[in-house]
């Protein structure tokens, strides 16, 4: 599976959103102005797409990463449970990011 | 890095066993425990902050910076700033290590990692901090 290039890119990907969750931080923390362009920038079609990348990013690499931890544990390392595994990380980020969308459309979206 | 590992100590050690295990980063297994460390952090502290961000959606810079000021939701940011830009210096140095084989320009990546990850730490720690103290 080409899944151990795609945990590398996910995290190399998380390196550089953290910019952006500094950058929303140090706005809140500024005044309402600052946070008013944090707020424009992630509400436009763009900022959406850079953030929805960035949970799959996310939630890709978490599960990943918890599939790296069982093989440290020394378990997981038959030819079936290496693909149970890599394909419960894929398919799960891919849930769980969309689960997590649906979630916060329907909670911002009521305020 | 100690004083009996130094080459110039007297020492019944051979040069390969002093050199052997210490990788490309010279330090030995330290990063390889500390990557798992701040992993299994961000396994435990995932689902606080994913609550976090969701009570912030939605609302404007007021109720944001009265969310991120209360103490139990500064401290799970808090110690998820520490644990991500740790775990994101290891894991870039480790791509840095394998990917750029000029000694020098490895040096200098390496040292710019540690310059970003320290900035974007320090960074987002000082306004979680000015959000707590409230000035």
């Amino acid at each position: 599976m080409a899944l151990s290039i795609v945990h590398r890119a996910t995290g190399i990907a998380l390196y550089f959103g953290t910019l952006l969750l500094a950058w929303w931080l140090i706005a809140a923390a500024t005044g309402p102005t600052a946070y008013a362009n944090v707020q424009a920038f992630t509400g436009s079609f763009i900022g959406r797409l850079i953030v929805f990348g960035y949970t799959w990013s996310l939630m890709h690499h978490l599960l990943s990463g918890i599939r790296h931890l069982v093989w440290d544990l020394g378990y997981g390392f038959k030819a079936n449970e290496r693909e149970a595994l890599t394909w419960g990380a894929a398919v799960g980020g891919i849930s769980l990011t969309i689960l997590l969308w649906i979630i916060a459309y329907a909670i911002g979206g009521g305020r | 890095m100690s004083g009996q590992n130094s080459p110039g100590a007297k020492s019944m050690r051979t040069p390969l066993s002093r050199v052997r295990s210490l990788g490309a980063s010279h330090s030995g297994t330290s990063d390889f425990w500390r990557q798992r460390m701040t992993a299994v952090a961000m396994v435990l502290l995932m689902v606080p902050v994913i609550v976090v961000v969701m009570m912030l959606l939605g609302r404007n810079q007021a109720g944001a910076a009265q969310i991120l000021g209360s103490a139990p939701i500064a401290i799970i940011l808090l110690l998820f700033i520490v644990a991500s830009t740790w775990h994101m210096k290891i894991g870039m140095q480790v791509v840095i290590e394998d990917y750029v084989h000029s000694e020098t320009v490895k040096l200098a990546c390496v040292m710019a990692n540690n310059f970003f990850c320290i900035a974007v730490a320090l960074a987002s720690v000082y306004a979680i901090l000015k959000l707590s103290s409230g000035v």
